[in-house]
């Protein structure tokens, strides 16, 4: 058995000593006298023993080849987790220890990596939703979800949320929990036949806080977001829409410009690897005037004592605002590193390349689509235009997953627990490294025929 | 201890606010003393002109960088006005806080009497003793 | 001594900080040029339909989307310069009190980069990420065994969202036995973050006083205890860095009434392998991996908060759990919804597993021995650096310490120097200062967590700063007040940027 792993601990028998001495004690134990002794637990911590480096690299990686994952697989599920191509600069940045090992940015004069990252991502992220301000981020987009429609309830003051149909599921769960506590009305907007969201008009009422809708839909649809903002601010609702694939960003229209109130959702499409669902990226942003009742942190320009330009974090008297209505927040973190993985990913794609890699993104999805629509035995039951993700009639959905994952396919979410009405069915997801070889055979795998 | 500027005509609360009779109505701050607390004021929240306020109750809220703090109503009434400079200066409650920095002012209803409010010394006692703890 | 003011009498005297190249960098917009391109797209290998063939009017942009065009040269120079302007733990000591800036171990990034774990998805059917689950499985086996709780839910994202998790499993609890309780204890050392949980779970908070000695008496307990309150928060070791001796005496106290303790893990490093919180009475806690367990903290985040629960609050756990298979099932591990009674998801997935490869390859470097001797040397440094410090600076209170050591800045008062001043000081002899005016019970409290990671010369290095700032303190204060003086940046106008938030770039009109 070797000695515990000295090389992140430095201490040596002399430095020990020498530190004893000088703190007056005679030994380690004695630093512990405030323990009571029957408190103490006595014995060896009951985990794994220690293992060198090499022996640590060897189990994790034997761990890691046991998963199909989109490195040993062609991949065409997404459903909330997208497997986008991240250029490899991006890595070589976020290793640099400066942002790595660096703490939340409390003492700016020494933080202004961090900080002016925050400020350059608050702006991209209002651009691309079409609204004023943007906050340094959230844990994931169902939290983010939660968050904003906590933000309504307090900005409206009411009690009743409309939720379109669509919302991830997680994400559905999620807003459950939060709100659990608490006295809502959560009011479910059926789909409609083509799979957007049925009209929201009748639903919607004075008591409504928010109307919730997310583009494109959990199915993939693509809603008309300008008619359900409509309906939101008939009746003084705020309007919050959710956004899972955040590339869509790039081709579609800004939901700030069809009247969202509140565009949050999930960035990890922006660069964040996959990773089993986490770490993600919530964002939201909102408008100008609604950033007293915005939570998570904010990061804001000011000047030095010389009037130098510089950033700190600000407004964060919202973080621990405590007020006598029920709907709070304790959320006061952001998801730094990765945050800073999508400003890199978004800086070097930039305008141009954001939208050219949406576009390549849709003509391949729309080539699937249009090849299923020539293939007998598989269907496209909703007629709404999607952009990189849509549902697949197909006869056993699981055995079709199963032939697709014999010959090296993760084809997609089997959506019997989600949307059985549809029948047998999958969800299937077809981004910029889906080759054509790839779809193709897919396809032919679907269908039942041996590729 | 700090020196707290406490004008002698007007009337105050246990929770920092000064107000002040003119005519039919009462017009409402926070003290010197809550100002030099709070710090830099940022921002302040003030109820809409119209809205009623219950005595005893929050009717706004002030913000500096670091602190929150409600605006508890000395009075029930209307709010008749409101300081709309405080949105583009809220610093003026630091300058000028029984001045330009004032903050509502409330058409009373409740007949009520603001003797029944501490009088300047007696707030000036206050303040000396949460100094001490 | 020197003529020369403190850390300016020469480089030797800086904590290795040093002059030389310091870089302006301006914004990823105003860097921006047009047509420049920093990506590689391929062409389309599929017939290309265009999008304005499909939607109708109205529902595509008109316009590209608001972002900078750059060269990757440019991107890259960017990020590098800017990077440069961070204090890091890979530089140097950052002492942040209750934070746990401890080293953060490469092979932890190797790990978390392995395509099996960076390339795989939540969604994919269990038996095709048994690796992923069986570290889920074993990593909640560990934390379990080293806090003493039963069973552990790793979905948390963070140390606060573990908490909230806590306060609505306790709610759950006590809902689920139809007894209705409207309180939460907090004592007046706790973090912000423990009654704004309460809060958000609708409970009322009381604070309960700790004793001169600064710890919690039973007695001040035991006066707070009603069958109306639902729990006790407790942070142990507290926020002063003194274990709570009382704490089984206490945790009966809350128990005898019906009420849970519930545990904030943010200090678990004083305890690793010493004592553990379940032992103590503790019945539900959360851990941060980002501090006791050394994922990276990011520039602030991502972290994970894993929640621990005795069997009692085990059926309010948030949903998924990772079980191991059984009996007709087979080998391998599953996912488990079988729990009626869960608060719920709070997470989109299971959490932040990244963050959860990167502990599990730390737990493996350290085994049982090497945990404990986090704790031990830890609590070590901290009673050095206390030590060294005593004479020149306020001990508020004056007591051997667990990881973290609580100063005040009393005694400079008469100078008119500060807490603030003094952290802007350090930042001048190449530190990041500690953590500063928390916890509330002390005045101007200087927090100092020096973590196991810390040399003796390291150590010896930031007593010498502090020393010497409190010798400036007295001998040349408003060279203190005015501090940081060698940095790129003097002190930042917060009050600005809150009374007139910009919040975004923008260009000039």
């Amino acid at each position: 058995m070797s000695r515990p792993s000295p090389r992140y601990i430095p201490h040596t028998e002399d430095d020990v000593r020498l530190m004893l001495a000088a703190i007056g004690v005679a030994d380690l134990d004695e630093l512990f006298a405030s323990v009571p002794e029957k408190l103490r637990l006595g014995r060896d911590l009951v985990v794994p023993q220690v293992a060198s480096e090499q022996e640590v690299a060897a189990e994790l990686a034997a761990l890691a080849a046991r998963n199909v994952n989109a490195g040993t697989h062609e991949w065409f599920l997404g459903a909330g987790t997208y497997s986008h191509y991240a250029p490899t600069a991006i890595d070589a940045l976020i290793s640099r220890a400066e942002f790595t090992t660096a703490y939340t940015p409390y003492q700016p004069e020494i933080s202004q990596g961090t900080l002016q990252t925050i400020f350059e991502w608050q702006t991209m992220m209002c651009g691309l939703t079409g609204l004023e301000v943007s906050n340094a981020s959230l844990y994931d987009g169902a939290s983010a979800t939660a968050e904003a429609v906590l933000m309504a309830m307090r900005l409206a003051r009411r009690r009743k949320i409309v939720v379109a149909n669509g919302l991830h599921p997680h994400y559905g769960e999620v807003l459950e929990s939060y709100v659990r506590a608490l006295d809502v009305a959560i009011v479910a907007a059926p789909r409609a036949a083509d799979g957007r969201t049925a009209p929201v008009d009748e639903l919607v009422d004075d008591e409504t806080a928010c109307v919730v809708v997310q583009q494109p839909s959990f199915l993939g649809s693509v809603q008309d977001l300008a008619a359900i903002g409509a309906a939101a601010r008939a009746h003084g609702a705020l309007f919050v829409v959710v956004v899972n694939e955040a590339l869509s960003l790039g081709l579609l229209r800004a939901p700030g410009d069809l009247g969202a109130d509140i565009v949050c959702g999930e960035a990890q499409s922006f660069g964040v690897p996959m990773s089993f669902g986490g770490p993600a990226l919530g964002f939201l942003a909102t408008r100008e005037r609604h950033v007293r009742q915005m939570p998570g942190r904010l990061c804001g320009e000011t000047v030095d004592s010389r009037g130098k330009r510089g950033f700190v974090l600000t407004l964060s008297t919202r973080e621990q605002h405590i007020r006598r209505e029920k709907a709070t927040s304790n959320i006061c973190t952001n998801q730094g590193l990765c945050l800073l993985i999508a400003t890199v990913y978004l800086s070097l794609l930039g305008r141009v390349g954001l939208a050219k890699l949406a576009r390549l993104n849709f003509a391949k999805a729309e080539y699937m689509k249009q090849q299923i629509q020539q293939t007998p035995g598989l269907g496209l039951p909703l007629a709404a235009p999607t952009f990189n993700e849509f549902v697949v009639s197909v006869p056993d959905a699981p055995a079709a997953l199963a032939r697709a994952l014999d010959a090296g396919i993760v084809g997609g979410l089997d959506l019997a627990p989600y949307a059985p009405e549809l029948g047998s069915s999958l969800l299937v997801c077809a981004t910029e490294l889906a080759t054509r070889d790839a779809i193709d055979r897919l396809i032919k795998v679907l269908a039942g025929r041996t590729s | 201890m700090a020196d707290y500027e406490i004008p002698a005509e007007l009337h105050y609360t246990r929770e920092d606010e000064w107000c002040r009779l003119e005519g039919n109505r009462v017009v409402i701050g926070v003290t010197d003393y809550a100002q030099q607390q709070l710090g830099d004021i940022v921002f302040v929240e003030l109820p809409a002109v119209g809205t009623t306020i219950e005595r005893g109750e929050p009717f706004g809220v002030i913000e500096s960088v670091k602190a929150v703090s409600d605006l508890y109503a000395p009075v029930t009434g209307e709010v008749v006005e409101v300081n709309a400079d405080l949105g583009d200066r809220p610093e003026q409650v630091n300058e000028d806080c029984y001045g330009d920095g004032w903050m509502i002012a409330v058409a009373v209803s409740d007949g009520s009497d603001l003797s029944e409010h501490l009088d300047a010394a007696s707030y000036r006692r206050h303040v000396e003793e949460r100094g001490q703890e | 001594m020197s003529s020369e003011r403190g850390c300016d009498a020469g480089p030797e005297r800086l904590g290795h900080a040093t002059y030389g190249l310091s870089w302006e960098e301006p914004l990823l917009f105003e860097r921006s040029r047009p047509g420049r391109v920093g990506y590689s797209i391929p062409e389309a290998d599929v017939p290309v339909t265009e999008p304005e063939s499909v939607f109708e009017p109205g529902f595509l942009r008109d316009d590209l989307p608001a972002l900078p065009e750059l060269s990757e040269v440019d991107v890259v120079r960017h990020f590098t310069r800017i990077s440069t302007w961070n204090a890091a733990v890979d530089l140097g000591l950052y002492p942040l009190g209750s934070c746990t800036m401890k080293y953060n171990p490469k092979i932890n990034e190797w790990a978390a980069r392995l395509p099996g774990f960076a390339r795989s998805h939540p969604l994919q059917p269990a038996d095709t990420a048994q690796g992923a689950l069986e570290l889920c499985w074993r990593l909640e086996q560990a934390l379990a065994e080293i806090s003493g709780m039963d069973r552990v839910s790793l979905q948390p994202a963070a140390g606060a969202q573990g908490e909230l998790a806590g306060i609505m499993m306790v709610r759950a609890y006590h809902e689920h036995r139809g007894d209705e309780r409207n309180i939460v204890l907090v004592p007046d050392s706790a973090h912000g973050t423990n009654p704004a949980s309460a809060a958000l779970n609708d409970y009322r908070v009381v604070t309960i006083p700790s004793g001169r000695d600064g710890i919690l008496h039973p007695e001040a307990v035991a006066k707070a205890m009603t069958s109306d309150v639902a729990a006790l928060m407790v942070t142990n070791p507290n926020t002063l860095g003194l274990f709570e001796t009382h704490i089984a005496e206490i945790c009966d106290i809350v128990h005898a009434h019906g009420g849970l303790v519930y545990g904030d893990g943010a200090n678990l490093n004083a305890l690793l392998g010493i004592a553990r919180p379940g032992d103590l009475g503790i019945d539900v806690m959360h851990f941060n991996l980002h501090k006791t367990f050394s994922t990276p903290h990011g520039g602030g985040g991502p972290g994970a908060g894993p929640v621990g629960v005795k069997n009692i609050l085990a059926p309010y756990l948030p949903v998924p759990m990772v079980r191991k298979r059984g009996g007709s099932e087979g080998e391998g591990f599953a996912l488990d919804y079988e729990f009626p009674r869960s608060i719920g998801r709070l997470h989109a997935n299971f959490g932040n597993v990244g963050m959860f490869v990167r502990a599990w390859a730390y737990l493996r470097s350290l085994g049982p021995e090497g945990l404990r001797l986090c704790a031990e040397m830890a609590v070590l440094n901290a009673n050095y650096l206390l030590a060294r410090l005593r004479g020149a600076w306020h001990v508020p209170i004056d007591k051997p310490v667990m990881h973290e050591c609580v100063l005040s800045d009393k005694d400079l008062e008469p100078f008119g120097v500060t807490t603030l001043d003094v952290a802007k000081r350090l930042i001048d002899y190449g530190y990041h200062p500690p953590t500063v005016y928390f916890p509330l019970i002390v005045h101007g409290a200087i927090m100092i967590e020096p973590t196991e990671s810390e040399s003796l010369e390291g150590l010896d290095r930031f007593a010498d700063a502090m020393l010497a700032i409190a010798e400036e303190a007295r001998t040349d204060p408003e060279h203190v007040r005015s501090a940081p003086h060698r940095t790129r940046l003097a002190r930042l106008d917060e009050t600005r940027a809150a009374r007139r938030p910009v919040l975004r770039w923008q260009p000039e009109s």
